[in-house]
């Protein structure tokens, strides 16, 4: 691992403030393009939704200017983006079904974001340094786990649409994998910092590839039970996908050694093969993948999106003008059908380049940050997000069989939107800590020290 | 409200999500086409002043053996701080570094000083462990643990 230097870094706060405005000036647009297209006036909440989205992001812009500074200036001004056009589409989808906002899911969208700002918010102002989370290893993979397998408890786990991955206590129900995920990340960051020199420098030479030594492989084959583990007990094959390959990439970046992904590799194929074998349910996914609109398919969800995107075709129907509603889970895991069908071509290829923005930033982050741990939990992160941004956009485009997962920062629910929240803030505080000049740089120029000087102390004294 | 209205608002839309996305990619082209490479000649007027003496000399140290083989970071006026701390500007993954085990500074005659911050196991200059600022020869090699610097153009 390298670090690399540049120029001395302007904060770019002010970026962040335009671009900020500029996010929230496209969400109110799109905001009274649907209610105009609907209904044919200016919707007249357009004060609530507008002004509580602004609020949100500027509340989290003066926190960052408070206390991460030099944070990335891209990252909440993407996020705010995408948040806001996911708020639009809930919103859309409700009034296609017949609710307003009182009753619609939006309304409750925007508090829930307005609750995962707050807690981004709150973790970026008490982890001030990310390096503090390095101590609590082996802790967070315990909570991962925990909350990885909480779903399959008994009385609070619940079953919606075939998967076990809700635990509801009263009145509230969450989906605790998608906060696992987060603990994990943190786990194998420091599980990987402390551990790579082993994986990655011992072993045999086969042909081109360096292989690890058998008792190195534990973790890996434990990464891979676990997560068929899941796929067994939760009939889930989207957050088994996301958790193994979350392992294999955090491995790679942390050995450099292209023998973790062929291993990786081999595991998921022979896995996958286990599972479509064992499992009715990975073989329902796996024919509707191949032949959606097979007359005895068992759902039409997959044709139902494909014909809605077909419908919108290059520049889309325009918002409030398509028929997204007719796909089930319009406004959740089917969220990016809904703006194929609405947006057309066009929109979706730009929100999938704000999700590749929003990567490379992370991973830029990665590359700038001066120490191992930080460097591999702001590309496992990242990566996290891409990974699943693949799984879902790829399943819905048939590129690979639907697996249920939330696309980051849009789907309709409390507990994926607060998980993106606050892994957002744990890449903004490691930008922050990448991107603040070295504090024995250049900045300042400092009395030169003669050949002479000899007592430690007096060299020392002017970098602190 | 007209259709003209409706259809100008969902093209407006389009592009602004263009224009966001155009503006973000120009926001991070320092990215994109690599950080901006400053041209270490002066101008003749100011050459002669400060610098001149080292322009020819390193301006680089590198890990030429050890876990970090490879890297290198830019010498600068203000010293290099070298140790296991995060805070230090090369940190190495040496289990034999102090926090704070090494400073390269810029001596008066222009060459560079290896002065050690009173490390638990010591710097080596060319396998002499060093008590004092020494200074850096071409060639000389710096150990600390497992790990050997030199200075580079």
């Amino acid at each position: 691992m390298s670090t690399v230097t540049s120029v001395r870094p302007p904060t770019g706060r002010t970026t962040e403030l335009v671009l900020l405005l500029f996010a929230v000036g496209i969400v109110v647009l799109a905001y009274i393009n649907v209610d105009v297209a609907v209904t044919g006036e200016v919707p007249p909440d357009l004060l609530v939704h507008g002004l509580g989205l602004l609020g949100v992001a500027l509340a989290f812009h003066l926190v960052l200017r408070w206390r991460a500074s030099y944070a990335d200036p891209l990252l909440l001004p993407i996020a705010t983006l995408l948040n806001g056009l996911g708020l639009v589409m809930i919103h859309r989808i409700d009034l296609g079904e017949g609710r307003d906002l009182t009753s619609g899911v939006a309304g409750r969208q925007l508090l829930w974001t307005a609750l995962a700002v707050a807690i981004a918010a709150a973790a970026l102002i008490l982890v001030r340094d990310h390096r503090l989370l390095r101590r609590y290893t082996f802790l967070a993979m315990a909570t991962g786990l925990v909350l990885l397998l909480l779903p399959m408890l008994p009385i609070i786990g619940q079953e919606q649409f075939g998967s076990r991955l809700w635990i509801a206590i009263g009145p509230f129900s969450m989906q605790p994998g998608e906060l696992a995920k987060i603990a994990l990340a943190i786990f194998f960051a420091g599980y990987l910092v402390s551990t790579r020199d082993a994986l990655s420098l011992v072993g045999k030479r086969v042909l081109f590839l360096q292989l690890p030594r058998g008792r190195d492989l534990g973790p890996i084959l434990a990464a891979w039970l676990i997560s068929l583990l899941i796929l067994v007990g939760q009939r889930d094959l989207g957050s088994s996908l996301l958790f193994f390959g979350l392992f294999v990439a955090m491995l790679y970046i942390a050995t450099e050694r292209v023998s973790w992904i062929v291993i990786g590799l081999t595991l998921f194929l022979g896995g996958a093969l286990l599972a479509w074998q064992l499992f009715s349910h990975v073989q329902v996914r796996v024919n509707l993948w191949l032949d959606p609109f097979s007359p005895d398919a068992s759902s039409d969800q997959v044709a139902r999106g494909l014909m809605g995107m077909a419908h919108g075709g290059m520049a889309g129907t325009g918002l409030g003008q398509g028929y997204p509603f007719e796909t089930y889970l319009a406004n959740s895991d089917y969220i990016i059908a809904s703006f194929g069908e609405e947006l057309g071509l066009v929109g979706v290829f730009s929100i999938i380049l704000l999700y590749a923005l929003l990567v490379e930033r992370g991973l830029r982050t990665a590359i700038g940050a001066r120490e191992g741990f930080g460097k591999l939990l702001a590309a496992g992160l990242s990566f996290a997000i891409a990974l699943q941004c693949f799984v879902v956009i790829g399943g819905i485009t048939r590129v690979i069989p639907l697996t249920g997962l939330t696309t980051p920062f849009m789907s309709a629910g409390g507990s994926s939107l607060l998980a993106n929240w606050v892994i957002l803030a744990l890449l903004l505080r490691i930008s922050d800590h990448a991107r603040r000049p070295a504090p024995d740089g250049t900045e300042r120029p400092r009395r030169r020290a003669t050949a002479t000087t000899t007592a430690p102390a007096t060299a020392t004294g002017g970098d602190r | 409200m007209s259709e003209l209205t409706l259809n100008a608002i969902r093209l407006g839309l389009l592009v602004l999500l263009w224009a966001f996305v155009f503006s973000v990619a120009g926001a991070l082209r320092a990215d994109l086409y690599g950080t901006r490479v400053v041209s270490r000649t002066s101008r003749p007027g100011e050459s002669r002043r400060s610098g001149s003496r080292r322009r020819r000399g390193p301006t680089h140290l590198t890990v030429v053996a050890g876990s970090m083989r490879g890297t290198s970071v830019p010498l600068s006026e203000g010293g290099l701080l070298i140790g296991r701390n995060p805070e230090c500007s090369l940190v190495l993954s040496d289990d034999f570094a102090s926090g704070r085990h090494l400073r390269i500074l810029p001596g008066e005659d222009g060459a560079w000083y290896a002065e050690d911050l009173g490390s638990t196991n010591g710097t080596y200059v060319d396998n002499q462990r060093i008590l004092r600022p020494t200074r850096l020869g071409p060639g000389s090699q710096v150990r600390i643990g497992q790990t050997v610097l030199e200075l580079q153009r």
